[in-house]
This record gives C-alpha cells, sequence and structure tokens, in this order.
C-alpha cells in the first residue's frame, strides 16, 4: 500500500513540477514584449543597451585635470597573458633632485587582447578599466595598436598623508 | 444549411454526366487526394512558421524576422535553399535503400490522412475501420526511418534508428491504450461515428477524469511517436549529429524534415477527432437555458432562416473548429518540446513501461466500468 501510494504521489509531483515550467514558458510566449532579450543589433545603433560590466577595451582612466593613476609598475604587463600590453617608462628628476620612474606611454595593443580583465585584476593603483564600448573592428591593423595615456597627462599627486602628529 | 455532402454529390453528377463511370473514379480519386495533400502541406508551412516563432519567443528571442514581415518568408527561401543542394549519397551507403526511405516514410504518413474525416461528409476514405487503420499505418513509419540509418553506412544513423525503433514500438502500447479508452466509450472506430456521438459534448468533457487521463496520455505518447523533443532520441543532436538522417542533404532532408511535421498533424487530427470532437462546435452538457443558448450560437441554429447564398459560409465553420483544434494540440507539442529537457534513453523507457502503460491499462478498467454503470453522459 505505501508503494502504490509513493508510486501515484511521483505521478502528481511530476505533473506539478511539469505544470511549473510549462507555466513558465507559457509566460514568456505570450509577453514576448516583456520577455525577449535578443537585440536587434544593427536597427537599434542609435539607442544601443550595453551592459556596464561588458568587457570591451582597456582605457586608463584621466581625471578632469588629465591625470591618471599609472606608477609605470609594469604589474599589468607582467599579467598579460598575451603581451598586449606595453608600459614604456622613463627616468625624470624631480625638483628636489631625485630621480624617478615615470610612465612614458602606456602602449594597448588591441588587437591581441583577449578580453581577460587579468589587467584590471593586478593593477594595485586602479588605474585601468574596461568599458562597454563595442564595434571595434577596423581595416587597417595598426589603428588598434593604441598609446592610452593622453599627451601632458602626469601621474596624479598621492593625497598627502598628514603625519600622525605626535602628541 | 448547405452540406459538404451536397457539394461532392454535385460534382459526382457533373462528372458523370460527361464521362466513363472508371474515368470519373480515377479523376475523383487524383481530386481528392491532392486537395487532402493541398490542405496538409500548407498545414505544414503554418506549422514550421509557428514552430520557429514559439521557439524563439519561449527562448527570450525574436525567432525569424528578417525576411518578409515578421520572417513570414524565411521557410519559402529556406525551401528553394533545399530545392537547390545536391541529394548527396555517401559512397558506401545502399544507394536503393538510401533513396527510397524518405519516400517511403513521406508516403506511410500520408498514408494516414485517409480515413481523417475534415467536415460533415468530407472524407477521404469513410471505413468503419478508421481508427484501427491509423494506429497500424502510424507504427510503419518506423520502417522508413530504420531504413535510412541502416543504409546510410554510419554508426550515429543506426544508432538513431534503433533508438527510433525501440521508441515507437513501445509507445503505440500507450496510445493504442488511450484510443481504445475512447473508441470503447464512442462504440465505433469509424472517424465519423466518433465525431457525431461528440455533438453532446467532446469526450474529454462528458468521459469525467478518465477521458483527461487518457488525453494526457495520448499528447504524451504520440510526442514520443512522432520523435519529437522531449522524446527525440532518434535525433539527439548533442549525440548523434542528427540521429537517422545523419547523411541525407538537399531535399531528401526536406523531406524528412516535411515527414516530422506531417506525423504531428496526423497525431493531432487524430487527438482532436478522438477527444476534441473533431469538427464538432463547442458544446456545454448542461441543461441551463445560457447553456442552450451558448449551444445553439455554436451549432449555428441563427443561420437556417437566412437566405442560401449567406449560408454557404456555414460550410467553412466546421473547418474552422477542426483546424483551430489541430493547431492547438499542435501548440501543446510545440510547448512541450520547447520547456522540457530530454529524457535519457532509460528514463524513456522507464516513463513509458513503470508509469505510462500501467496507467493506461487501469485508466481502460475504470473507462470500462464507467460504460458498463453508465456514468458517462
Amino acid at each position: 500500500m505505501k508503494a502504490l501510494y509513493n508510486y501515484l504521489k511521483e505521478v502528481a509531483f511530476a505533473f506539478v513540477s511539469l505544470a511549473n515550467g510549462l507555466l513558465l514558458t507559457l509566460k514568456y510566449f505570450v509577453t514576448p514584449w516583456k520577455s525577449i532579450i535578443t537585440e536587434n543589433y544593427p536597427d537599434n545603433r542609435d539607442h544601443p543597451s550595453v551592459a556596464d560590466e561588458f568587457a570591451g577595451e582597456v582605457i586608463l582612466i584621466h581625471d578632469e585635470n588629465n591625470e591618471h593613476k599609472c606608477t609605470a609598475c609594469t604589474l599589468c604587463q607582467m599579467a598579460c597573458p598575451n603581451n598586449s600590453i606595453q608600459i614604456i617608462s622613463k627616468q625624470v628628476e624631480t625638483e628636489d633632485g631625485k630621480k624617478k620612474k615615470v610612465l612614458d606611454q602606456w602602449v594597448y595593443h588591441l588587437e591581441m587582447c583577449t578580453f581577460c580583465k587579468q589587467c584590471i585584476d593586478a593593477c594595485p593603483q586602479d588605474a585601468i578599466k574596461m568599458i562597454n564600448s563595442y564595434e571595434l573592428s577596423c581595416f587597417d591593423r595598426s589603428t588598434l595598436t593604441k598609446v592610452l595615456n593622453r599627451p601632458g597627462s602626469k601621474l596624479k599627486e598621492k593625497a598627502k598623508v598628514t603625519p600622525k602628529v605626535q602628541e | 444549411m448547405i452540406q459538404f455532402s451536397d457539394v461532392t454529390t454535385w460534382i459526382h453528377q457533373l462528372l458523370s454526366s460527361c464521362m466513363a463511370p472508371w474515368l470519373v473514379f480515377l479523376i475523383e480519386l487524383v481530386v481528392a487526394a491532392v486537395a487532402a495533400v493541398v490542405a496538409l502541406l500548407v498545414c505544414v508551412i503554418i506549422m514550421v512558421y509557428m514552430e520557429r516563432k514559439v521557439a524563439g519567443h519561449m527562448q527570450l528571442r525574436h525567432g525569424p524576422n528578417r525576411v518578409g514581415w515578421h520572417g513570414l518568408c524565411q521557410l519559402f527561401a529556406d525551401i528553394i535553399k533545399l530545392l537547390l543542394k545536391e541529394s548527396f549519397t555517401p559512397t558506401r551507403a545502399d544507394k536503393l535503400l538510401f533513396t527510397v526511405a524518405p519516400v517511403l516514410s513521406l508516403c506511410v504518413s500520408l498514408l494516414a490522412l485517409a480515413p481523417i474525416s475534415w467536415g460533415p461528409g468530407l472524407v477521404l476514405w469513410n471505413t468503419n475501420i478508421g481508427v484501427l487503420f491509423v494506429t497500424a499505418i502510424s507504427s510503419m513509419g518506423v520502417i522508413g526511418i530504420l531504413m535510412a540509418g541502416w543504409s546510410s553506412n554510419n554508426k550515429y544513423a543506426l544508432l538513431g534508428a534503433m533508438r527510433s525503433g525501440a521508441q515507437i514500438v513501445s509507445y503505440e502500447l500507450s496510445a493504442g491504450l488511450s484510443i481504445v479508452t475512447i473508441v470503447a466509450l464512442a462504440g465505433t472506430l469509424n472517424t465519423g461515428g466518433i465525431i457525431e456521438s461528440q455533438a453532446n459534448g467532446w469526450w474529454v468533457l462528458k468521459g469525467h477524469l478518465p477521458a483527461i487521463f487518457a488525453f494526457i496520455i495520448y499528447i504524451i505518447a504520440s510526442t514520443a511517436e512522432c520523435n519529437r523533443a522531449p522524446f527525440d532520441l532518434a535525433e539527439a543532436e548533442s549525440e548523434l549529429t542528427a540521429g537517422y538522417h545523419t547523411e541525407y542533404s538537399g531535399m531528401q532532408f526536406g523531406i524528412f524534415y516535411l515527414n516530422e511535421y506531417i506525423n504531428m498533424g496526423v497525431v493531432a487530427m487524430i487527438a482532436s477527432t478522438l477527444f476534441l470532437g473533431g469538427w464538432q462546435p463547442f458544446y456545454l452538457p448542461f441543461d441551463f437555458p445560457l447553456a442552450h443558448a451558448f449551444n445553439d450560437i455554436m451549432a449555428l441554429k441563427f443561420m437556417e432562416t437566412w437566405p442560401a447564398w449567406i449560408s454557404w459560409v456555414s460550410l467553412a465553420w466546421p473547418l474552422v473548429w477542426f483546424f483551430g483544434k489541430l493547431f492547438l494540440i499542435i501548440f501543446f507539442m510545440m510547448w512541450f518540446r520547447w520547456t522540457f529537457p530530454r529524457l535519457r534513453i532509460d528514463q524513456l523507457l522507464k516513463l513509458e513501461w513503470k508509469y505510462l502503460l500501467p496507467l493506461s491499462i487501469v485508466n481502460l478498467v475504470i473507462v470500462a466500468l464507467f460504460i458498463v454503470l453508465g456514468l458517462h453522459f
């Protein structure tokens, strides 16, 4: 008797769980304007909807004073699995006579980039990020090699850490 | 009210008045067959478009929407593509069987159309073994599939064909038993007779719970017989590339594709004939004034007083119901296909032998009790 009860319970439960799935797809079917997530891509070019998390290309973040945070530590270059980042640095002399390594050119080879985001993870300063741009293809390969730091930009001064006043 | 039988008798008399009897017979045969096949092909065209749109919308996609308005011309583009492609035969294949297989399976599925009653008096072969004939013919379809799988000299094709054989042999049983429940209720095997027995309510409503249960079992088993997902083990894209028609291309593949939809159409016609009253309009089996008024409207009683030239319109009324039910059941089958994941072969056989078959036997016994005790309407 117990076995028969379990058997019938199994059948009834199967119907209930199948009905759940059927109702879900029916809901999708009768409200296509709400449920369809496909983008009509070339048609909606003027009003695209791309997720912010979409990994398009790497940029170096510049603030309004044309300053970036890259210290030319080359950690991103080392993290890159296919050499699409080249950090070219130079030595400059600061006012107090010290020699300091600063960023000269942040060269980004978009043609080699696989958008793996490992450079973003490697950066200790959060100087770079990926933006959700697309339509990156072009006819001339050489235009894909970009220098990301803007001309005349310089390293952002660290906010002066006020030394703890010893009391 | 004009009936279809009036129209067919008129055509018969017109032809008989100017031709020899054997020629009349021949012409009527050809015209009837062509009319049935054309009607079915139009249904298939609608079904293919419907399938792609239903699939699209259930998977949060648009479906075809580039060729023509809302992708309406997509199917015709696909047919032209298939017609232009080469029908390639592998070198090591059995050439004769390989060529015959698609044609054979198409013939078998078209044969099942013969006893189907499309409207009152509109039936190709008015036989008293109609339902038996359809069940017999529909299990022949597996021969075409086995032939295709075996002659292609391809392991995937052979595996697909074998699975299809096991599956159809299993599911024939519960499909047959659920058909038998309705045959027992109606007391006839003639399709027209079964439909006429539903003039005072469809069997799915009149037969209480067992009829509904038989309907569900029939839908499941017929989906399996059509080799459609969730029972598409014969094709099993992810395991067997395309199963029994892996080696087919061009229009030979097209015929298999067409065949799948014709089978679906035939199965849906049988389901609507047995359970949903075929071409009978909806009838409320209650004794209220409102129900009577509703039933009179549904039976087009108000048209009887209208002039004869308008009552021609009422000819289309049973066809509207017939095709409406046909597409309702086809929509059910598409709905299942795009909702459920595919079963494994052991789950497939377990479902049939441990669940559907025992339940439909019990169901048949209960229906027999109902008939003996006179509990159905």
